[in-house]
């Protein structure tokens, strides 16, 4: 045989054992989301202890139960609660990834570009904060949203997780900031443009995909979030899908099929979300714009 | 088109003092090159004259404008970068609109301009394409486009032609040239490659350590260099030097205890006296064979071929030497090679600076 019949040989081999691992890997990932949708989709009472997950007596009771949870209130057509929670999770969510980047952007750049006094000591305490857990920070944040009155508000939570989205947007950016060349900004400055138009025609273009991946990242530390949310709200309607969830999970019961069909129904805008930002997260955008 | 002066420009980045009081005159239409090792200071004068950098101290004119402090938008240049700096999200058509978009420039006028210039570069099939999808010397093109279709008073390469393979290198240079002669506007170019600097300039600048060691014509650089420094840099393969001293009957004893026949010391003036020490300078091309009375004899060790000539590495004394020679010559390692010297220059080994008056 040949010597490179026998390169193909080794080579179809690992790829063999490459699929493999894959194929484990991949059954390992999903056999629990697997379960998730059996759960959400079963009849029966009990979820049973069994290898397949298969719904046993297929119903939608339970998404429709999760998902046309009314909120009554005496003397007021009901209102349809989940709706609600819903529709603020996805505020709250896009509020935190707006604020993140539209104050990391700018942040992260100067960061990137320029040497000002008290730039090290400023990244090394960004960077402090990154290193406590946010639980840490709950009850300072609720005096201080107390003391602001903003306490049970969207706007009070999303300046909770603006706290932790901020300086991480920042450090993500700046690394991407980083990696355009100097040389565009120069050109486009040469060629006429101000600074704020070489920044706005030709960095922020060429940052997009890590502006995308950034905004898609605060979206869903925001949208995930649970303790911040479960101690700065209190009132259901203003509840996030997480603590939704949760309120399926109590000490003395746990309503398992509603909290499954509840965990697919929240996943969707998730999906959505990345579909649309797929686009944008095709790395490479820079390439082909200096050198060979 | 505009006259370019900049006058004892003094660059520092911190403690590091990169341009040392440097001049620089182009006339109105000339081609200037500014080439030196790297280090040398030239891509940072370049950068001053762009505005991309201010100066420490100094003053920048073009023309009469003094543009010392102005922006580089409002200096009326376009400039090639090595890198081509193509905007990575835009067509070759917008790249090339870009400068113009942004002077508010009417849609038609652009159109015009970028048709014109496309056909120039041969772009016209490329319009719609991303930089991404371009080969290297496509990108070089756009990069030149981008830069002549704003009709600036001034042109700024900076080694723009380092990233392309050495045929379309060679090919590129001619195109630049040519295109120089053509539209006519002043150029600064900045290359480490002398080859370029030769046969783009109308006046080379050779920059060392901050200073302009040189100026001028690029034959009268090459052949009288006003420096050991300038006599190296230039050609290719690089000058020999060896230590000689004047020795009473007019010639210059060598290592290896040869002496060199100087048949015509005059030019090197009244220095130029027995008991001195001196640098001699012989280019590799400036040897000949002679086997009746040469000035020298070598000892060859390495022979290479390179096509039409032959490079060869001798040791003359201890001291090594190449020499030049056309490839028919039948040199061989090992030989004693007879040679005479055609052209010779003489430096102070303290300072540098050539002995020609």
């Amino acid at each position: 045989m040949s010597p490179s019949g026998q390169g193909r040989k080794v080579s179809l081999a690992e790829s063999i054992g490459a699929h493999l691992l894959l194929v484990v890997a991949v059954a390992f990932a999903l056999y629990p989301l697997l379960w998730v949708v059996s759960l959400a989709f079963s009849g029966a009472v009990e979820p049973t202890p069994r290898v397949l997950p298969v719904p046993l007596e297929p119903t939608l009771e339970h998404l429709r139960g999760v998902a046309f949870s009314t909120l009554e209130v005496p003397g007021e057509p009901d209102r349809w609660l989940f709706g609600l929670q819903l529709a603020n999770s996805i505020v709250i969510s896009l509020a935190t990834a707006l604020v993140g980047v539209v104050i990391a952007v700018p942040t992260a750049y100067a960061l990137a570009r320029f040497d000002f006094v008290g730039k090290e000591g400023g990244v090394r305490a960004l960077l402090a904060t990154q290193m406590f857990p946010a639980v840490a920070s709950a009850i300072p944040l609720y005096i201080i949203l107390d003391g602001l009155g903003l306490l049970g508000t969207r706007s009070g939570l999303v300046l909770c997780y603006a706290t932790t989205a901020v300086p991480f947007a920042i450090f993500q950016l700046r690394g991407a900031f980083e990696t355009i060349p100097r040389d565009l900004e120069e050109a486009a400055m040469v060629d006429g443009a101000t600074r704020f138009e070489a920044f706005r025609k030709v960095v922020l273009p060429a940052a997009r995909p890590a502006i995308a991946v950034t905004a898609l990242f605060a979206f869903m530390s925001a949208y995930n979030e649970f303790v911040l949310a479960h101690t700065m709200l209190g009132r259901e309607e203003m509840y996030t899908v997480p603590v939704v969830l949760q309120r399926y999970i109590s000490e003395f019961s746990a309503d398992w099929p509603k909290f499954a069909a509840g965990s697919l129904i929240v996943s969707i805008p998730v999906m959505i979300l990345f579909y649309i930002a797929q686009r944008h997260l095709i790395a490479g955008l820079t390439a082909g714009g200096v050198k060979g | 088109m505009v006259a370019v002066t900049a006058r004892t420009i003094v660059k520092r980045f911190g403690a590091t003092e990169v341009l040392r009081g440097v001049d620089v005159h182009v006339p109105d239409g000339g081609f200037a090159v500014l080439v030196g090792p790297s280090g040398c200071g030239k891509s940072t004068l370049l950068r001053l004259l762009a505005g991309l950098e201010e100066v420490t101290s100094g003053e920048i004119r073009f023309g009469e404008r003094d543009v010392t402090r102005l922006a580089p938008r409002d200096r009326d240049i376009a400039m090639v970068f090595q890198s081509y700096a193509l905007y990575p999200h835009l067509t070759v058509r917008d790249n090339l609109a870009f400068g113009l978009n942004l002077r508010k420039t009417d849609a038609a006028t652009i159109a015009g301009r970028v048709a014109e210039v496309s056909a120039m570069l041969g772009l016209d099939h490329l319009l719609d394409r991303l930089p991404r999808a371009l080969s290297g010397g496509q990108r070089q093109r756009v990069a030149m486009g981008r830069a002549i279709v704003r009709r600036p008073q001034l042109f700024l390469f900076d080694e723009p032609l380092s990233n392309l393979d050495a045929a379309l290198r060679a090919q590129v240079r001619v195109e630049i040239r040519k295109l120089h002669d053509q539209l006519g506007a002043t150029s600064v170019y900045v290359t480490h490659d002398q080859v370029e600097a030769m046969t783009l300039a109308d006046q080379i600048f050779v920059l060392n350590r901050g200073v302009v060691e040189q100026v001028g014509p690029p034959r009268e650089v090459y052949e009288h260099p006003r420096t050991r420094f300038v006599a190296g840099f230039l050609g290719s393969p690089a000058m020999n030097f060896l230590d000689g001293v004047r020795v009473e009957a007019g010639g210059l004893a060598l290592p290896g205890g040869q002496t060199l026949a100087v048949r015509d010391p005059a030019p090197f003036g009244p220095a130029f006296q027995p008991g001195r020490p001196v640098s001699l300078g012989v280019r590799p091309h400036d040897f000949v064979v002679r086997a009746d009375a040469p000035d020298l004899v070598v000892d060859v060790e390495l022979v290479e071929l390179l096509g039409p000539e032959l490079q060869i590495h001798a040791r003359l004394g201890g001291a090594p030497l190449t020499v030049c020679l056309d490839s028919q010559s039948g040199v061989a390692r090992g030989d004693r090679l007879p040679l005479a010297v055609r052209a010779l220059h003489l430096f102070d080994p303290a300072t540098g600076l050539s002995l020609r008056a």
